[in-house]
């Protein structure tokens, strides 16, 4: 009988009711009384120098309250970046300035260098026209090869050149060189895991607020990480304490990543609030999210992999250029390493791995994290370098992956981590039974016979989920914490809010953390309300990404809840005058052991507010407790996953014919939600694998800037339900946390876009098209049809 | 400016618009009818869909002029007259066919329209009516799903332990 309440079970969510009704609160639903609305002039030019900005013939038009440009920012810090990187000579990573507003020079399309606050968004827009910029157009910067070569156009003149950090981590180069010079085989792949933007639903939006009364400045955003952005905006960018600056993120539009980071609109919408006397609000329109928002992916590797003469792998090496664009996003510098190379271990027992990565500035918007932020595209090298390795030796993908598979756990890698646990037969068994791997043949035979190609595509992964602890992330670069936070206050009649550091823009906290506090006390769901994303409300907490949320936020809602526990029974154990070690708590009653003496969970937190009959000598009324949590270890959840797809010889066309995921994520709390987060990541995947391509041309005119231009996936894109699982049924508890729980939100993006080249592959070879061995993503028509007739 | 009059879910409203007010904004800005989102500039992304005289329109894409006189439907007046959730709504619930939501108002209401047309559409039909509509949070599976469920037909409940 599945479990309808507490762990395990899947309450329907309490979110949903708002939001399908309409009566959802998202920024860009908040109107302060007498706001200004923002409009920023962008570049449209890759690279220029700024002469000069006139925008007198601007400041009297209709309705203009103020014009901003680089020059008011002068004196007011950057944009900062998060993580100093140190490279591989012991040097910190090169690190540029990042002005709110341009100063000097733009240095992508979409880098705003003037600013009008106006009573409307059109008078905005039209004083925004009469501004004459006089911009000196400069060489664009966009092929990271070219950014690199000596005597290259510099995207920031104070620097060096335009290589950010030279990094190399893991195996010593003489023994990993000892192993390729010892291998049997040597398998070479060059592969481009390309540029993606983001693009949750829900445009950024930010609204700043002043009051002069009290010298106090609110802004409103659409964030991941309220107190990130508090800490980042106050301390670094505007100078503004804490207790005088709140951040608020309402109702989240999705996140993906890409609302983590700390940006100038909303640095800007608080300096201006208070700059202009009145609110400012920006709404971002998708065009100007496609040239704002920060930016996914962007590697460009060669991967080489050494066997020896019985297919064990012995080593793997990487040579990595990954583009940072034109400044340093929040966490740019820490995605192609410390969350990238960390992983290149992957499933397997490897002895020798080693990975170089080569970080470049260029004249495009900032590259970040991304659904997965470098290990996608760690798994994407390794498994694909896999496939064509088992090709190439004419041997089995899966046993040559089994073969190779850590089995003893703990493991430490040798890129640093160390898996905690693990089964990775297990989910490659529930794979396999899933896939139905011996009916292939004679699905292969049914596609042919009408004139397609069809093909198979295995693929395994490993993440590393819950970054953490802080002690070993501020020794690799990290400027903050990683741990997170919760406050559960216990109301007088037995109600209980918990404040959280982490934030929900979809994953549905609301709904999930009280079936964990209410599970621990026995009590009703109902009774257990989240708030979250208000740091007026609630603890310092480091936010929602990396699929951290429940592993490390829900965590310190454990321990906090322990907190509660333990000071509950001392005042359970006074009015049933027994000893506090003899009460024990079920189903949400307080009773003596051995005794039918019992008091309920509301007539103790009754007596906690109203300490008429309480041990105040020896504890103090009330009944809240908060708990931060840093975890001693990152969580590993890894899975298998496999896909059919069919190829229109004639077209180049590909379609999704099955698909399967089998996740290991350990314990797992609402099985509705942890689906519905791989169902979401999987699309991403197959959307990056397909159809996603954030273009570049070489004057660095971003092209793809609407969804006229980029191809998201949409619901006939995606396998039907008859031939689409996933399945998390194998489950080995994380060991460190107390949960259990691993996380889910990034395992489909990560797992699926090797999965389906590499069935591409395997159905180019069914057709005879040997030649073809690897084509990059997105895996389109033209480039599947091209790359059948050798072109 | 123009004087427009319209029935928004079953209530006439007017007010003054310029020539240039996009229908979604005047139901955003001036009617205050926030559930209505606005993703994309290009008629793209369908989280702006409301009906419009019984068809589903992206109201981006149409000026509040043009709707004078019409009987317009959004997102807050889908619920039953008791406040529950209609049968579409409560689909979605039921078969986790939203995540952040912002895509959800207009998933919806592409979802009621199809239904009037297609009182039981096959999954097929469903994916391409919502060609329109993006999601970027579900992958589709359950709000295909919840339309499947909400036209009558048996779909498989959702997972617990």
């Amino acid at each position: 009988m599945p479990k309808d309440h507490g762990i395990g079970a899947s309450p329907k969510r309490r979110e949903d009711v708002r939001f399908l009704t309409g009566a959802g609160n998202y920024t860009d639903d908040i109107n302060v009384h007498g706001q200004a609305y923002v409009h920023f002039l962008r570049s449209d030019m890759a690279h220029g120098k700024i002469n000069s900005i006139d925008t007198s013939a601007a400041e009297g038009m209709p309705g203009v309250v103020k014009i901003f440009t680089g020059a008011d920012f002068e004196g007011v810090g950057g944009i900062p970046c998060g993580w100093q990187v140190t490279d591989k000579h012991g040097e910190p990573m090169q690190e540029p300035a990042h002005p709110v507003l341009a100063q000097g020079k733009v240095r992508h399309v979409g880098d705003p260098y003037a600013a009008v606050v106006a009573d409307s968004l059109e008078e905005a827009r039209n004083a925004a026209e009469a501004i004459v910029a006089d911009i000196d157009e400069l060489d664009p910067v966009v092929d990271m090869g070219k950014a690199l070569e000596d005597g290259a156009t510099k995207v920031h003149d104070d620097l060096n050149n335009n290589l950010c950090y030279d990094w190399q981590f893991g195996t010593d180069t003489e023994t990993t060189d000892k192993a390729f010079a010892e291998a049997a085989h040597v398998t070479t792949l060059e592969l481009v895991n390309q540029r993606l933007v983001a693009n949750p639903m829900e445009p950024r939006v930010a609204v700043g607020d002043y009051s002069r009364a009290n010298d106090e400045h609110t802004l409103y955003t659409t964030s991941q990480n309220p107190h990130v952005i508090r800490l980042l905006m106050g301390a670094f960018v505007l100078g503004i304490p804490e207790h005088k600056l709140r951040v608020v993120a309402p109702d989240v539009g999705g996140g993906f990543g890409t609302k983590i980071f700390h940006y100038a609109e909303e640095a800007f919408c608080t300096f201006a609030a208070k700059a202009c006397n009145r609110p400012v609000k920006w709404t971002s329109s998708r065009s100007e999210a496609f040239m704002s928002d920060a930016h996914g992916r962007d590697h460009v590797t060669t991967i080489e992999l050494a066997l020896d003469k019985d297919n064990n792998f012995l080593a793997v090496r990487t040579d990595t250029k990954a583009n940072m664009g034109a400044y340093l996003s929040t966490f740019a510098s820490s995605v192609p390493t410390w969350l990238h190379g960390t992983l290149m271990a992957g499933n397997y027992k490897t002895p020798a791995v080693q990975v170089n990565v080569k970080a470049v500035f260029t004249t495009t918007v900032p590259v970040d994290a991304y659904r997965g932020a470098g290990r996608p595209e760690a798994t994407f090298q390794l498994e694909r370098v896999i496939d064509k390795a088992a090709r190439e030796l004419n041997v089995d993908p899966i046993a040559l992956r089994r073969q190779n598979f850590v089995t003893q756990f703990p493991y430490a890698t040798p890129v640093a981590v160390e898996y905690d646990t693990g089964d990775y037969d297990a989910t490659m068994n529930k794979m396999e039974e899933l896939m139905d791997i011996p009916g292939f043949a004679a699905r292969r035979a049914a596609s042919e016979a009408s004139g397609k190609l069809r093909g198979l595509g295995i693929n395994c992964f490993i993440e590393a989920c819950g970054i953490a602890p802080s002690n070993l992330v501020g020794q690799l670069g990290a400027r903050a914490g990683l741990y997170d936070a919760a406050t559960v206050r216990v109301n007088a009649t037995g109600s209980i809010s918990v404040m959280v550091g982490a934030h929900s823009h979809g994953q549905g906290h609301e709904t999930v953390f009280p079936q964990v506090v209410a599970e621990m006390l026995g009590i009703d769901e109902s009774m257990v309300e989240i708030v979250h994303g208000d740091t007026s409300k609630i603890p310092f907490g480091m936010g929602t990404y990396g699929s951290r949320s429940l592993a490390v936020c829900g965590s310190a809602m454990v321990r906090a809840t322990e907190k509660i526990i333990n000071k509950a029974k001392k005042i359970a154990g006074h009015l049933l005058e027994a000893s506090e070690s003899d009460i024990e708590l079920k189903d949400g009653q307080f009773s003596v052991a051995g005794t039918d003496k019992s008091v309920a969970w509301g007539d103790v937190t009754l007596a906690a507010y109203v300490p008429h009959n309480y041990p105040l000598e020896d504890i103090e009324p009330g009944l809240e407790e908060t708990a931060f949590y840093d975890p001693a270890n990152f969580t590993y959840p890894a899975g298998a996953y496999a896909c059919e797809v069919e190829v229109d010889p004639d077209t180049g066309k590909v379609t999704i014919e099955k698909f399967v995921s089998a996740d290991d994520f350990g314990n797992v709390v609402n099985p509705m939600i942890v689906e519905g987060q791989v169902h979401g990541g999987i699309a991403q995947g197959i959307g990056q694998a397909l159809l996603e391509n954030c273009a570049y041309d070489e004057n660095g005119q971003l092209l793809s800037a609407s969804y006229m231009d980029y191809a998201m996936p949409r619901a006939d894109d995606l396998p039907h339900m008859d031939n689409y699982m996933v399945d998390h049924s194998c489950q080995t508890p994380c060991t460190h946390n107390p949960l259990g729980v691993k996380g889910c939100g990034e395992a489909g993006a990560i797992g699926s876009p090797p999965t389906v080249v590499n069935a591409v592959i395997d159905a180019l070879h069914s057709g005879g098209h040997t030649h073809v061995s690897h084509i990059d993503m997105p895996v389109s028509p033209s480039r599947v049809w091209s790359a059948i007739n050798g072109q | 400016m123009t004087n427009v009059t319209m029935t928004v879910n079953g209530k006439s409203v007017s007010g003054e618009v310029k020539g240039n007010t996009l229908l979604s904004d005047f139901l955003r800005e001036d009617l205050r009818l926030t559930g209505t989102h606005v993703g994309c500039d290009t008629s793209q992304c369908g989280a702006c869909v409301v009906h419009v005289n019984g068809e589903a329109v992206k109201s981006c894409t149409m000026f509040a002029a043009e709707a004078d006189g019409a009987d317009v439907g959004t997102i807050e007046g889908q619920a039953n007259a008791d406040g529950s959730l209609n049968v579409i709504q409560q689909a979605f619930q039921d078969h986790h066919g939203l995540q952040c939501g912002f895509c959800t108002p207009g998933m919806v209401m592409s979802a009621a329209a199809l239904l009037k047309e297609n009182p039981n559409p096959t999954e097929t039909e469903i994916r391409d009516y919502l060609e329109g509509n993006i999601c970027r949070c579900t992958g589709y599976h359950n709000i295909v799903k919840a339309i499947m469920a909400a036209s009558g037909q048996a779909v498989p409940a959702v997972a617990a332990e």
